[in-house]
């Protein structure tokens, strides 16, 4: 298993490989500082270790093997959609004339950055029923930031401040009422029927003159497509409220709807999940945030035009925009990976893989319903959820002790304890690049498992045995915070 | 398990010890043990005035936050530093050394909305 | 797979309610065989002629060498195909990346706590200002006029959703922060904070006076200190040893490239006192269940997953990958590959601001310290010049009257390690010709 030779012997911290002498020669070796500069703005010592570059190579390959990633093995992380990344759009955007171009370069030297991101935004809008996109966003949550200061803008505009209260279902993600607080926005949590969806008779009592935004995902996080949708954005419409649509689990939808079809007026779409980009241990993200037509004027600058004569610009001024998000126009790296995965799709493509993704969660949920809870019996989208509620009861052993000894069987664990009204979840996506094979030999290793909590609930408190490490403390990271090196006096 | 006789409880799980105008405030036994590991405790600054069950500090575990609530009016007086070190004396010693805060209390009759031991019990009883 | 399911038909899986199925025709980008979606960025690349220009552009985005074992390691699939980690028993070398990549930013800004990254560097100022409401409960912050223009932006951006004022701090002839102007301005008692940038956005070393960080404080006010271009902190006094209790800053400089404005990796530091308020992932350093040194995700109370609408920030997704890069170019380079970098940056914009400075009718505008970028008056509209440099194959610089009216014959110029001697006296007759064509005309 992962790492396993290495259990009992740690990686020593760069800090503490260091050692004089062992410096590179990138660069010639330069002149004392105080040649250039008066000492009064210098800093006194450069604190910082020096490693040969072997050293460095061997460390950080170490750091990689004492890692999981989709490369690694199957991911079925709920709401991530790890799905696999292909190797073509890195080559891509590491090509000189894409990673070498300066953000200032003057629009006519950059002709092809800006086309391409002129494609991804019009393919995108047309994908998503939208009228258009800014591609600034850098993540999901800041186009969420992004989506509502254009809420609260338009209500200004038009007068209606009193709308100040943002709807979200109990389901949603914690950026959404996260990103409605920064917006100065009060949050309305609204509880899910017991089917695990919103119902229109709720969302009516709680719409009102006071409403400005509702955020929504669908399919919703426990992977089930709110059917009513077209009736919940008529309800919070007609309150004069706006609808967002969270993309986080669009991968469920392509080729069938669209969340402009649907009713919503914003939305963004996480590219590093159903586009493929990777997400790299927490980042960089890209976040496209998609409008309606009346809040087109409203989007963050730049905005990617096109002229008359077919050339394409930064567009920077724009009177009704909330102005810029980010330091440089767009995770333009991100953006044109995306339009790789865009290219090797179409949009037949991008159908199939909405199919496939829906079909392998359908899959696994049947055959983990053998023999685990899963509070929701019926067709699910791209995930689901399981739970660990009457194994704790009977036996004690929570759904974190699944995910830890799913780590022993080599398998990424699912997303835990999320969404927080289903007691002990297991949420699980598996992705449409995933085999029956990859699949069928998850299934078999949660079923031997669960049937060893019934037997042998022990052997999972201890789990994970063959990792690095075992069960981290982190109570006492947390009380005790150590969270950098010192040098030892 | 029982609560202890002499305290006044509220809804939120705060326990009050009330000595003249002073009074003592902490968690229950119950909160702490359904918090889990107390790994911080914000706490408001003394001499700030508080209402009776308006928030006035955060409590966290490593996975949950939960709020607060001050079961008397007053005025801070003391907050119990020393869980600035050791959170875990509130899990430890809800009732002692992971007391919370000190005030003087503006309104003695508000202890009339608080609970009896015997009704704190009874809720506890019946979250289970 | 269907029959296990029990359905007909994949339709019947995905089926939506009839009134919001897509009828729509779609205009998306036609599917392609791989070999043909390289041809097609092919074409794009043609177009990007601007990437192969002699370049003295930086103002928050700079060229510098890569060595290629940062990406021989950052491309490892391990990493690239991680997501954050939450489970920490099998993300071990990630976490004690980032824990690495906290420690090298507390070195580097001489703060005591880094997070694991923020969005990029104006998004990190916006977040640092918000930290500074939080911790002082007012609603009003005053940043230098110095400070990039994107990111005073972006600020107000962020500002204007909590219904926040943003003041601004004029600078002087100099090219450096009215530092009176700012003593008389925090004299009112109203300010959560007050950011400067360091070099600023002209380049110039501007920090604040220990007399005038005193006066910060005493109004209550937490000093913010920005950093655009990180590598000027292997060779400038960091934010922390004058007085910044906050800093917010952009580490692409650190082996990640332009790439036509991201992604990069912004980053928070901050005194002890802050550590409650930082927003973002923190790798912290713990034991396992046997005492074996293990990392982990801490103070996760702070974020929105717990704290939702209270979270001190929603960012989820941040810039792990970058921090990555940026964490192994500073191994790479360590102490001595950095002082020589910042030598380097140090002796090539002394060469280019003296060869341009020759020619007539051109001066440097200020004569404050600077690192690798100035500004450089050519008497005439900036604009102009720019674009006929630009004939000439020349990306000359930024021109300043863009953001700065006053300033519209400046141009802020930029070199950095990469920057030869050819590129220095390519400028220079350029300039000289484009300045005084009509002398030989």
């Amino acid at each position: 298993m992962l790492g396993s030779m290495h259990r009992n012997e740690g990686v020593p911290l760069i800090f503490e490989l260091g050692q004089a002498g062992r410096a590179n020669r990138y660069f010639e070796e330069g002149k004392p500082l105080d040649a250039f500069l008066p000492a009064e703005v210098l800093r006194d010592e450069l604190p910082l270790p020096d490693n040969s570059e072997l050293d460095v190579v061997r460390h950080y390959t170490r750091l990689s093997q004492r890692t999981f990633g989709i490369d690694v093995g199957f991911y079925p992380l709920g709401s991530c959609t790890m799905k696999y990344n292909p190797r073509v759009n890195d080559a891509i955007v590491s090509w000189r004339e894409f990673a070498e171009l300066h953000p200032y370069t003057p629009d006519e030297l950059a002709q092809g950055a800006l086309e391409a991101m002129y494609e991804l935004e019009r393919s995108l809008s047309s994908l998503f029923g939208m009228a258009a996109f800014s591609l600034n966003p850098s993540a999901g949550a800041h186009a969420e930031l992004g989506a509502l200061l254009i809420a609260k803008k338009y209500f200004k505009e038009r007068g209606e401040t009193q709308r100040d209260t943002v709807i979200v279902p109990d389901t949603a993600h914690g950026t959404n009422p996260a990103s409605a607080a920064m917006c100065g926005f009060k949050v309305i949590s609204l509880p899910s029927n017991p089917r695990g969806r919103v119902s229109v008779e709720e969302i009516s009592r709680v719409v009102g003159p006071d409403t400005a935004v509702c955020m929504m995902t669908n399919p919703n996080t426990l992977g089930l497509f709110e059917e009513e949708i077209a009736e919940i954005a008529a309800a919070v419409h007609k309150a004069g409220g706006l609808m967002y649509y969270d993309g986080a689990n669009a991968n469920a939808i392509m080729g069938y709807t669209r969340p402009g079809d649907m009713g919503f007026d914003l939305m963004h779409l996480n590219t590093h999940k159903t586009f493929t980009i990777p997400h790299g241990g927490g980042g960089a993200g890209h976040g496209p945030l998609g409008v309606a037509a009346p809040l087109v004027e409203y989007l963050p600058t730049p905005v990617v035009v096109k002229s008359p004569d077919g050339t394409f610009h930064l567009e920077f001024d724009r009177p009704k925009s909330i102005g810029p998000m980010r330091s440089f126009w767009s995770n333009f790296a991100h953006a044109a990976r995306a339009l790789a995965y865009l290219y090797a799709n179409g949009e037949q493509g991008l159908k199939r893989v909405s199919q496939l993704a829906v079909l392998n969660a359908n899959y696994l949920r049947v055959k983990i319903a053998e023999f685990l809870e899963t509070p929701y019996p019926e067709t699910c989208r791209h995930e689901f959820v399981a739970s660990a509620q009457t194994l704790k009861r009977e036996h004690g052993v929570r759904a974190l002790d699944l995910a830890k000894a799913l780590l022993d069987f080599g398998y990424m664990a699912p997303t835990i304890y999320f969404p927080l009204l289903v007691p002990e979840c297991l949420m699980i996506e598996p992705t449409e690049t995933e085999s029956k094979e990859t699949l069928d030999g998850f299934v078999d290793a949660l079923r031997k498992i669960v049937e060893l909590a019934k037997s042998d609930p022990q052997a999972l408190f201890d789990a994970p045995v063959s990792t690095v490490v075992g069960r981290v403390d982190e109570t006492r990271a947390a009380r005790q915070p150590d969270l950098r090196w010192r040098q030892q006096p | 398990m029982a609560q202890p006789e002499n305290l006044l409880y509220s809804k939120e799980h705060e326990w009050v010890s009330l000595d003249g105008d002073s009074a003592t405030i902490g968690i229950t036994d119950y909160a702490q043990s359904a918090l889990g590991d107390i790994v911080y405790v914000e706490l408001p600054k003394v001499g700030s005035s508080i209402k009776q069950f308006s928030t006035v500090g955060v409590i966290e575990s490593v996975k949950a936050v939960s709020d607060l609530f001050t079961p008397l009016s007053g005025e801070i007086v003391e907050v119990n530093s020393a869980l600035e070190n050791d959170p875990a004396a509130v899990n430890r010693e809800p009732y002692g050394a992971g007391w919370l805060l000190k005030i003087r209390v503006a309104d003695p009759a508000e202890a009339k909305a608080l609970l009896s031991p015997t009704e704190y019990d009874k809720i506890v009883h019946a979250s289970h | 797979m269907l029959d296990a399911i029990g359905v007909e038909s994949l339709d019947e899986l995905l089926r939506v309610p009839d009134a919001i199925a897509l009828k729509a025709k779609l205009d998306v980008v036609p599917a392609l065989p791989e070999y043909l979606i390289q041809r097609r960025f092919d074409r794009f690349a043609e177009k990007n002629a601007g990437a192969g220009y002699r370049s003295f552009l930086g103002a928050g985005a700079y060229r510098h060498y890569v060595p290629p074992a940062i990406a021989a390691l950052a491309m490892r699939g391990e990493f690239l195909t991680a997501y954050t980690p939450y489970q920490a028993e099998v993300s071990q070398g990630y976490l004690q990346a980032i824990y690495e990549w906290q420690t090298y930013i507390c070195l580097l800004t001489g703060m005591e706590i880094a997070n694991a990254s923020v969005y990029d560097g104006a998004t990190a100022l916006a977040e640092a200002a918000i930290m500074a409401l939080g911790a002082t409960g007012r609603q009003r912050v005053l940043v230098s006029r110095a400070i990039h223009p994107n990111y005073r932006g972006v600020l107000r951006t962020y500002c204007d959703g909590l219904d926040v004022a943003v003041d601004e701090i004029p600078f002087t002839a100099n090219g450096t922060t009215d530092l009176d102007w700012l003593a008389n301005a925090v004299a009112k008692n109203a300010y959560a904070a007050v950011a400067l940038q360091s070099p600023n956005f002209f380049g110039n070393v501007d920090t604040l006076a220990p007399e005038v960080v005193a006066r910060v404080r005493e109004s209550g006010a937490v000093p913010i200190g920005v950093v655009a271009e990180a590598l000027s902190m292997a060779a400038l006094a960091p934010p922390g040893s004058w007085g910044a209790q906050i800093v917010a800053g952009e580490a692409q400089s650190f082996g990640v490239p332009v790439a036509y404005g991201g992604p990069y990796v912004g980053f928070i530091a901050c005194s002890q006192e802050h550590m409650r308020r930082i927003p973002g992932r923190l790798a912290g350093k713990t034991v396992d269940n046997a005492g074996r040194t293990a990392y982990v995700l801490t103070l996760q109370a702070r974020e929105q997953h717990i704290r939702r609408e209270r979270a001190t920030s929603n960012i989820c997704t941040n810039q792990a990958h970058c921090a990555l890069i940026a964490t192994i170019y500073l191994a790479l380079m360590g102490r001595t590959g950095l002082l020589d970098a910042a030598a380097l940056n140090l002796a090539r914009s002394r060469e280019l601001a003296s060869s341009v400075a020759n020619i007539a009718g051109v001066r440097l505008k200020h004569s404050a310290p600077f690192f690798n970028e100035f500004v450089v008056d050519v008497g005439r509209p900036a604009a102009g010049v720019l674009a006929e440099l630009q004939q000439r194959g020349i990306l000359g610089g930024i021109d300043l009257g863009r953001c700065y009216p006053e300033l519209g014959s400046c141009i802020l110029m930029t070199a950095t390690e990469l920057t030869t001697t050819g590129d220095i006296n390519a400028l220079a007759v350029a300039l000289e010709e484009v300045l005084h064509a009509r002398v030989h005309a």
